[in-house]
């Protein structure tokens, strides 16, 4: 770790012009990807700004058909949260399904998204969902939140405040860890919606995508028989000691088939 | 009468500390005005060093020297050493390259040493490396066995053309020919056995001390085996004379054979104690532990087995390629040749057997020994072989066993070994037992009605323990003797300390040992204290690796029938009776038919007035020591069988059951002994299923150089084992012990695997058994 300030502050306008009087300072939530990367010296930022202390911002409630969940919100509130299980129990799932324990009373809503990490769960939810995430300055659709490896639409100094995950009508997300990390190595969020079938994928790809064959398929049947036979290609799939990319597509397949299976 | 405490599952004495976070490990110690190290390492699998530029480095306010291999050499201490001579089959000695503790011209793998930095605090240490200008030259890297060998590939030292170390030979190769010319049935395999990574709980630390004013150095090290550090450090690296050089392993939180080594943290720590006039201390990060603590394993091979019409074996024969990594570690050579080869004839009766090692280096970290080292190998290959010819010829896995068993003891193999005693028929009948084998294929078509493949696999291993005659080890090559050493020091007061070199790093020894000489003299077990791992009080030892115990106990055995004696004769003095009356009941030494007794600590307390016996044909006091050097290897050996189910779409294999029976000799405490083979267990599950050390092979960059990679079995890849014991006591120790901290590691990979491609009605299948690999499996079976 390299040295570096650590500002605390207790709102969101303090904390955006502490970021902006600051150099090189980076937010910091649950440090369950942060502090790692420090730690490693992969990075040296000037100043830490803490937003554990800024009030309202880990809420969650259950409004006008949606779920909002504060960014600062834990995976274990999430987990354990009885509305979030009543309204979306496979987001509580999915969350209970984060790292171990520890990792999940620190690491945060925000901070995993923030950090899109390719093989991270949330983003499967919230793309699978079609929720909205709200900043200091805007309201950002998931479709187009998750722009690439590790980016996203927010721009310098933006802190998400909250998530909305409209409920849908069912929805379940099954996920393949990669044996030694836990992460996803093929996550698959499928749910039921108002507005048609979504189908988000995480952990095969470089980022979160939508998997529209598959969405098309069970537009019509929302069946598992509906996608067992869709082959996923698997030229842009990643590709790594624990899963070649055609072993990725083919996990694809089958956990979006076990995820229709198991929605409700 | 108390129950009897040798046999008895005592609770461990030491885990209260340990569970309550009061251990007092390496990094625990702080020692007046230390300096904080930190190893600067090569990123590159291979070059050569051009130049090194320190200066900006120097001159960051905190930073007290930054030394270099150039350093080292100027104070003339000399490199690492590999203690275990081999010759190769042309009878020349083996190709050690050398391994200075900070390299001088060239580094070998990703983690080599290039210097150390000491400052004030971490952090500045830590910037400092960062500072440091290494000029490198690159050059091209090899890092698997099989390549190695190859014309045009990256050569590692000059000293080792080909990049050989040694080709070894065990066994009698024209009989073994003839064996196959006259089978009726050749069973051939080709098999790898992954390269692990140690990990254990607590990362290596060295803190290294001067005293200016008595001249002597003090080492606090992560060590299995301080006596041995020091003998090494003194006499082979020149760090100083063994009087001037005190070697202390507190607790150790786990070795696995990963801290028998001495390694380059260690040494340069010490030496650059005496340059900085301050201590200096280091503990390895994770990420420094995956690159430089000794890997296991490693091996490619060739087997192939002779058998008859009835499937009896007839011959064996063996080749492998065994990596060495970058240079030989301490004890590396031995692990692929004498703990490997001379175990090749299994539980069997095999007239003839032939094994060829080729020792190559690599760049990669150095392999050395690793729970079981050599045993694991053996027994993979042994034990996948004949599970292949019992499948190629038709005989069930247990039969074929059956009908090769050695049923005759004392049994000489064709590969040194002389089993004394055992008696396989009945570990693998209560493993059978156990496992329900009857139900079996019912057990098979109910998984098939759920789509699971569901398969059976089947290890009857043996190993030897029990680290071993020394004139016999010595013939072999040990450049060190394989005793044990004890002292028992009775206090006036009636409790007892007993001083042992056999370290305990997590096997519970503070117990057992505690049990043996509680229950031998009759006294509670808290009066007992167990004292390791300092070389300042415990007069010598060989340390604990090897399941090397029973020679450790034995020794505490001969010292307390060393005490015993003597606190009969005084006994006879007090009491006015015949030495030969006396005899030792409860904790009482009584005059036999009488009721004239003396407590043990009347006893204590008597042999140390002095007052009531003739001192100068008795000396006071009551406090002996003995050297036991074990008469044979012990041969541990059991039964394990494995059941799997494959979710064949994709690939998942979870173990459904696990049943292991071994027979282990006579057993002090059951439950440390269930807790070892649990233990065991585990770590062969691991092998088997989930780790894998992996280089990339053209960068030779470490691709597994942490949990994100490296997969470390976790409790939910853990099924629940049922674990039974036989017992065929061991002849050769008076305890009747065999060892047990290895066995579960050694058997349990290929019963795994036999269970795998059983289920997956495949021939050949490498380690681990990840999905994606049994996924890819069954895709190439349509
Ligand atoms: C051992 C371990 C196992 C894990 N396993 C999993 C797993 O299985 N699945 C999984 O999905 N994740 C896993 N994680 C990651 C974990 O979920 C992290 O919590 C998450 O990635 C980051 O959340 P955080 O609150 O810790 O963010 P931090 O580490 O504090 O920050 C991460 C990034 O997000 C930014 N950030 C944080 N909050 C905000 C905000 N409100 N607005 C804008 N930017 C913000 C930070 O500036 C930083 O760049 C694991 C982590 C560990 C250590």
């Amino acid at each position: 770790m390299y040295q570096f300030n650590y500002l605390r502050p207790k709102s969101l306008d303090e904390a955006r012009k502490l970021f902006e009087s600051n150099g090189d300072a980076k937010f910091i939530a649950g440090g369950q990807t942060l502090i790692p990367t420090l730690k490693q010296r992969l990075a040296q930022p000037t100043a830490l700004i803490d937003l554990g202390a800024i009030g309202g911002l880990a809420g969650i409630k259950v409004a006008g058909g949606a779920v909002v969940i504060g960014a600062g919100a834990k995976h274990n509130d999430v987990a354990t949260s009885a509305d979030v299980l009543k309204a979306i129990p496979a987001l509580a799932h999915l969350a209970s399904h984060i790292g171990d324990p520890a990792v999940r009373h620190l690491g945060t809503l925000g901070g995993s998204i923030a950090n899109n990490d390719p093989a991270a769960d949330y983003p499967a939810a919230v793309l699978g969902l079609g929720a909205e995430i709200k900043t200091t300055s805007r309201t950002i659709k998931a479709d187009d939140f998750f722009t690439g490896m590790f980016e996203t639409a927010l721009e310098d100094g933006e802190i998400i405040t909250e998530i909305t995950f409209p409920v849908p009508e069912k929805a379940a997300y099954m996920k393949f860890p990669n044996p030694a990390s836990r992460y996803a190595m093929v996550g698959v969020f499928v749910a039921k919606t108002k507005g048609g079938v979504r189908v988000a994928v995480t952990g095969a790809a470089s980022s979160v995508f939508r998997e529209r064959t598959m969405e098309a398929a069970l537009a019509k049947s929302f069946t598992p028989d509906a996608v067992a036979n869709i082959k996923v290609a698997a030229g842009n799939l990643n590709s790594d000691l624990h899963g070649t990319a055609e072993y990725r597509a083919h996990l694809v397949t089958v956990m979006a088939k076990r995820a229709v299976a198991a929605a409700h | 009468m108390t129950a009897p405490l040798v046999g008895a599952s005592v609770r461990r004495k030491e885990d209260f500390r340990f569970i309550t976070g009061q251990g007092h490990y390496t990094d625990d110690i702080s020692r007046p005005g230390q300096a904080y190290a930190y190893f600067l390492r090569s990123p590159h699998a291979h070059a050569k060093i051009k130049h090194i530029d320190a200066g900006a480095a120097r001159a960051i306010k905190g930073v007290a020297a930054i030394l270099t291999g150039a350093d080292l050499a100027a104070d003339k201490i000399g490199g690492l050493i590999c203690g275990w001579m081999i010759h190769s089959k042309d009878g020349s000695p083996m190709k050690a390259g050398a391994h200075p503790a900070l390299a001088v011209d060239r580094v070998r793998y990703v983690g080599d040493h290039i210097a150390i930095v000491i400052a004030d605090t971490l952090a500045i240490a830590r910037d400092a490396a960062e500072k440091i200008e290494v000029d490198y030259e690159l050059l091209s890297a090899v890092t698997t066995p099989d390549k190695a060998q190859a014309s045009g590939v990256a050569q590692l030292h000059n000293e080792a053309p080909r990049n050989t170390a040694f080709q070894w030979e065990l066994g009698n190769k024209p009989e073994t020919e003839a064996a196959f010319k006259a089978a009726a049935h050749k069973v051939k395999l080709k098999l790898k056995n992954n390269r692990l990574i140690p990990n254990a709980m607590e990362p290596r630390a060295a803190i290294g001390e001067y005293d200016q004013g008595s001249g002597g150095y003090t080492l606090y090290v992560t060590s299995q085996n301080p006596h041995v550090a020091r003998l090494v450090m003194s006499a082979f690296i020149g760090i100083a004379p063994e009087h001037k050089l005190r070697v202390v392993a507190p607790d150790v939180g786990g070795g696995f054979g990963s801290k028998i080594f001495i390694y380059a943290e260690e040494v340069v720590c010490t030496w650059a104690a005496k340059k900085v006039g301050r201590p200096v201390k280091w503990t390895a990060e994770r990420s420094e532990s995956f690159l430089s603590d000794a890997h296991g394993r490693d091996h490619v091979t060739e087997a192939e087995m002779a058998l008859d019409a009835e499937g009896k074996i007839l011959g064996f024969r063996v080749k492998t390629l065994a990596n060495m990594g970058a240079y030989l570690s301490t004890f590396a050579s031995s692990v692929p040749t004498y703990l490997y080869g001379t175990l090749l004839s299994g539980q069997y009766a095999i007239p003839a057997i032939h094994v060829e090692v080729d020792a190559v280096y690599t760049n990669t970290a150095p392999v050395d020994a690793y729970r079981g080292a050599g045993r694991p190998e053996a027994t993979y290959v042994v034990e996948r072989v004949v599970e292949e010819a019992a499948r190629q010829l038709k005989i069930d896995p247990a039969e074929i066993r059956r009908r090769n068993f050695v049923r005759k003891f004392p049994h000489q193999t064709p590969v040194i070994m002389n089993y004394d005693i055992g008696d396989y028929e009945a570990s693998l009948n209560a493993a059978l037992k156990l496992i329900d084998y009857k139900e079996w294929p019912a057990r098979k078509a109910e998984a098939k009605k759920r789509g699971k493949l569901r398969g059976i696999g089947f290890s009857t291993y043996i190993e030897a323990c029990g680290l071993a005659p020394s004139a016999a080890v010595g013939s072999l090559g040990a450049g060190v003797g394989l005793w044990e050493s004890a002292e028992v020091r009775v206090t006036p007061t009636g409790q007892v300390e007993v001083f042992t070199g056999a370290h305990s790093h997590g096997q519970g020894h503070e117990t057992t040992f505690a049990q043996l000489v509680a229950g031998r003299f009759g006294i509670p077990l808290e009066n007992v204290e167990i004292i390791h791992g300092d070389t300042n009080s415990v007069q010598f030892g060989m340390g604990t690796y090897g399941s090397r115990t029973s020679v450790g106990m034995t020794a505490i055995v001969k010292a307390l029938d060393k005490v015993e004696a003597k606190a009969k004769r005084i006994a006879a003095h007090v009491l006015e009776a015949s030495a030969a009356d006396i005899v030792l009941e409860n904790g009482e030494f009584k005059v036999a038919g009488t009721d004239r007794k003396l407590a043990f600590h009347e006893l204590a307390l008597n042999a140390y007035t002095g007052h009531k016996f003739p001192t100068h044909e008795i000396e006071p006091g009551l406090k002996e020591s003995a050297f036991w050097d074990p008469l044979n290897f012990t041969f541990p050996a059991g039964c394990h069988i494995c059941e799997v189910e494959i979710d064949p779409e994709t690939g998942v294999t979870k173990i459904a059951a696990f049943v292991a029976v071994d027979d282990f000799g006579n057993v002090i405490n059951p439950m440390i002994v269930e807790g070892q083979v649990h233990g065991g267990i585990a770590q062969g599950i691991g092998q088997a299923m989930l780790e894998h050390g992996v280089y990339d092979p053209e960068s030779g960059q470490l691709i597994t150089g942490s949990y994100m990679d490296y997969t470390m079995p976790r409790a939910d890849d853990l099924p629940n084992y049922k674990v039974g014991l036989t017992v065929t006591p061991c002849p050769s120790n008076p305890l009747g012990m065999k060892g047990c901290g290895e066995a579960g590691a050694i058997a349990s990979p290929p019963a795994v695997i036999n269970a795998i491609t059983d289920a997956l009605g495949v021939k050949e299948f490498e380690m681990p058994a990840t999905p994606l690999r049994v996924w890819q499996a069954i895709q190439a079976r349509h």
